[in-house]
C-alpha cells in the first residue's frame, strides 16, 4: 500500500481536490432538486422554498402534454430497440468473440464507430434517408434509428461475457448433436443470461435517454417523453414553468429506476468506457 | 500457446484444429464446432471448399455477424456515404462544390465553427484538467462505488434534463442566486441562463463526470508496483505523477480528450435551451439542423453536417497524432 503524504502541502491538496469534488456534487443534487422542489410548489419567488405544496402541476401535466401517449410510445420504442439489439446483437458478438475471420477489424471498427461519431453528425444524414424511405415520422423511424448506436452497443458488451464461456461446454452440446439454433437457446443464452441483461438494461436507459435520433427522426405521433420534454421546455411561457418541472420529474424518475436496476448489474464506468478495446 | 505439458494430439489430421478457435486464457484449444463431414464423391486429394473455408475462420457460425453488421451498414454506413455525395448536389443545381462554398462564404454559417470551438474546447481542457487530481485522488480510495454511481446520474439523465435542471437552479429566482444575494455577493441576479455560460455549465455538469470516469478507467488501469517502486526510491507525490503516472496516462488522456471533445462539439439541446441559439451560442449543428428542418435544404444541411465531421475528425487525429509523439511503454496496461 503507498504511504499517503502528510506534508502541509499534500493536505492543502487533497482538501482542495475534495472540495471541488463536494462542490460539483452539491450543485449536481442541488440542479436535481430545484427540479423537483419546483415541481411540487404553488408560488415560488424571492424565498428559499415554495410558498405551498401541491401535486396539481402533475395533473396538467398528465393533461395538458399527453403524458399517456408519450409514455406508451417510450415504452413500445424502448421495448422493441432492446428486443431487437438483443436479438441482433448477442449473435453477433457470438461470433465476433468465437471465430477469427478475415476483415474482424474492419467488422469490429464498424462496431465501434456508430458509438464514438456523435449522434447529431450522423443523424442528419440518417434522418435525411429515413424522410426519403417514408419511415421517419413513424415509430418505425424513431426506432430503427435508435437501433443505430444500440446494436452495437450491445455487440461490444456481450463479446467479453462470450469469451468469458469455455468453449468445452460448446464443444460437448455440439457432441451431443445441438444445432446452433438449439446451442444458442439451451446453453448459450442460459450462461449468458447475466451479460444479457446487463446489456439489455443499459440500451434501455440509454434509449429513453437518447435525444438527439428520436428529436430528428420522431413525428408528432412517435415522440418519445425525452423530445417531448425538449419541446415543452422550448416553448417555455406557453405553460407554467411548474408542470414542465413535473414532466421532467416523471422523466428522471423513469430514467433513474432502470438505472438503479442496472447498477445491480453493471459497474458505473461501464456505461462510459464501453469504447474501450 | 498456452504450453500446457501435454496438447492433444491434433484430430483427424488437424486441417481444421487450428486458428480456428480463437483463444480464452485457461481453457484448453478445442474446437467448438463438430468435426466437418468427409467430403463426399470421389476424388478427395485436397479440403472441400467447406474445410478451406472454415479453416480461414469463415463457417456458419461467422455467418451470424451478418445481420448486425448489414444493419450498421444499411442505417450507418449508407446514410453517411449518401449524405456525402447529396451535399455534393446543392438543391438549386449548379457548382458540385456550391453547398460548401455557401457555408465559407457566409459569416452567418462560418462563424458556427468558431462558436462552438469557443464553447467546446474550454469545457473539454477544464474537464479533463479536473478529472485527472480527481482521478488519482479517488483511485486510493476503496469504496468508489457511491461516488461513481452518483456521477453516472448527470450523464443517464442526458443533456435536455441537464438543461431544464440548470434553467430552474441557475435562474434568476434560482437557489445559485438566492445564494448570492443572501451572502451579500451580488446585488442583484446574475445572468447566468439564455448566454455562453449556460451552455458552458451544462458542458460541465454533463461532461466532467464523463471525463472523469473515462480518466479514472485508465489510472486505476496502470499497474500499483511502479508508483510503489518509485516511492520506494524516494519520489515525492508530484515527482511521482509527474515522472511515472502521467508518462503512463498520456495514451489514455488523449483518448479522453478526443471523445469529451467530439461530444461537446456536438452540443445541441443545451445550447438551444440555456444558450442564446440565435447569437453567441449558435453551434455548428443548430446551423445544421435549421438548414434540413427549418430550410428544408437538405444537401446544404448534409455539408453542413460533413463540416462537422470534418472538424471533429481533424482534431481527433491531431490528438492521436501528439500522442504518437509521447513515450508509450509498454508498462501502460499493468491491470491486465
Amino acid at each position: 500500500m503507498l504511504q499517503r503524504e502528510t506534508s502541509l502541502g499534500a493536505r492543502l491538496w487533497a482538501i482542495l481536490v475534495w472540495g471541488l469534488v463536494g462542490f460539483f456534487i452539491l450543485n449536481l443534487l442541488g440542479m436535481i432538486a430545484s427540479v423537483v422542489v419546483n415541481s411540487v410548489g404553488t408560488r415560488w419567488f424571492t424565498t428559499w422554498l415554495p410558498a405551498g405544496w401541491t401535486v396539481r402541476w402533475y395533473v396538467l401535466a398528465w393533461n395538458e402534454f399527453g403524458l399517456p401517449d408519450i409514455l406508451l410510445t417510450t415504452v413500445q420504442v424502448v421495448g422493441a430497440v432492446v428486443l431487437l439489439s438483443g436479438l441482433l446483437g448477442v449473435p453477433a458478438a457470438y461470433a465476433m468473440a468465437r471465430r477469427d475471420f478475415p476483415g474482424k477489424r474492419l467488422i469490429l471498427l464498424l462496431f465501434l464507430l456508430p458509438l464514438l461519431v456523435p449522434p447529431i453528425t450522423y443523424g442528419i444524414p440518417l434522418a435525411t434517408v429515413l424522410y426519403q424511405a417514408h419511415l421517419a415520422g413513424t415509430i418505425w423511424g424513431v426506432i430503427l434509428a435508435n437501433l443505430v448506436p444500440s446494436l452495437p452497443f450491445v455487440v461490444l458488451i456481450m463479446i467479453p461475457f462470450v469469451e468469458q464461456i469455455d468453449p468445452r461446454v460448446e464443444a460437448a452440446a455440439r457432441v451431443f448433436g445441438a444445432g446452433t439454433g438449439r446451442l444458442f437457446v439451451q446453453v448459450l443464452v442460459p450462461l449468458l443470461m447475466p451479460g444479457i441483461l446487463a446489456a439489455m438494461l443499459l440500451v434501455l436507459v440509454r434509449t429513453v435517454a437518447m435525444f438527439e435520433l428520436t428529436f430528428l427522426t420522431s413525428g408528432p405521433t412517435s415522440q418519445t417523453l425525452v423530445v417531448a420534454l425538449y419541446y415543452a421546455v422550448f416553448a417555455a411561457g406557453v405553460r407554467p414553468g411548474q408542470s414542465i418541472d413535473a414532466m421532467a420529474v416523471v422523466y428522471m424518475v423513469t430514467t433513474l429506476v432502470w438505472l438503479l436496476i442496472a447498477l445491480r448489474f453493471v459497474n458505473p464506468t461501464q456505461i462510459v468506457t464501453r469504447a474501450k478495446r | 500457446m498456452n504450453g500446457g505439458p501435454e496438447t492433444p494430439p491434433p484430430l483427424e489430421g488437424g486441417d481444421w484444429g487450428e486458428g480456428v478457435v480463437r483463444l480464452v486464457p485457461g481453457t484448453a484449444r478445442i474446437n467448438p464446432s463438430p468435426p466437418p463431414p468427409p467430403s463426399r464423391g470421389g476424388g478427395g486429394s485436397g479440403p472441400s471448399l467447406r474445410v478451406r473455408l472454415r479453416n480461414r475462420g469463415l463457417d456458419g457460425v461467422t455467418l451470424l455477424v451478418l445481420p448486425g453488421a448489414l444493419f450498421v451498414v444499411a442505417l450507418f454506413v449508407y446514410p453517411f456515404l449518401y449524405g456525402l455525395v447529396l451535399s455534393f448536389r446543392p438543391k438549386d443545381g449548379g457548382w458540385f462544390l456550391a453547398n460548401y462554398a455557401t457555408f465559407f462564404a457566409d459569416p452567418f454559417l462560418y462563424d458556427t465553427i468558431g462558436k462552438t470551438l469557443a464553447i467546446a474546447v474550454p469545457a473539454t481542457l477544464l474537464n479533463v484538467a479536473l478529472s485527472v487530481p480527481v482521478a488519482m485522488r479517488v483511485r486510493l480510495m476503496r469504496r468508489q462505488r457511491l461516488l461513481t454511481t452518483i456521477l453516472v446520474i448527470p450523464i443517464t439523465l442526458g443533456t435536455v434534463l441537464v438543461a431544464e435542471g440548470l434553467l430552474t437552479y441557475l435562474g434568476p429566482r434560482g437557489w445559485v442566486n438566492r445564494v448570492l444575494i443572501e451572502f451579500g455577493l451580488s446585488a442583484h441576479p446574475i445572468r447566468l441562463v439564455h448566454n455562453y455560460w449556460g451552455v458552458m455549465l451544462s458542458l460541465l455538469i454533463s461532461g466532467f463526470p464523463f471525463t472523469f470516469l473515462l480518466t479514472l478507467s485508465y489510472v486505476t488501469g496502470i499497474d500499483p508496483s511502479l508508483e510503489n517502486a518509485g516511492a520506494m526510491l524516494g519520489a515525492r507525490a508530484a515527482e511521482r505523477f509527474r515522472r511515472i503516472l502521467l508518462p503512463l496516462l498520456v495514451p489514455g488522456l488523449a483518448i479522453t480528450l478526443a471523445l469529451s471533445f467530439v461530444q461537446a462539439f456536438s452540443v445541441f439541446p443545451s445550447a438551444v435551451l440555456l444558450g442564446a441559439p440565435a447569437g453567441p451560442t449558435r453551434v455548428i449543428s443548430i446551423a445544421a439542423y435549421t438548414a434540413a428542418f427549418e430550410q428544408y435544404d437538405y444537401p446544404l444541411a448534409s455539408a453542413i453536417a460533413m463540416i462537422m465531421a470534418g472538424v471533429q475528425v481533424l482534431i481527433v487525429v491531431a490528438l492521436l497524432a501528439a500522442r504518437g509523439l509521447v513515450f508509450r511503454g509498454p508498462a501502460s496496461t499493468g491491470k491486465g
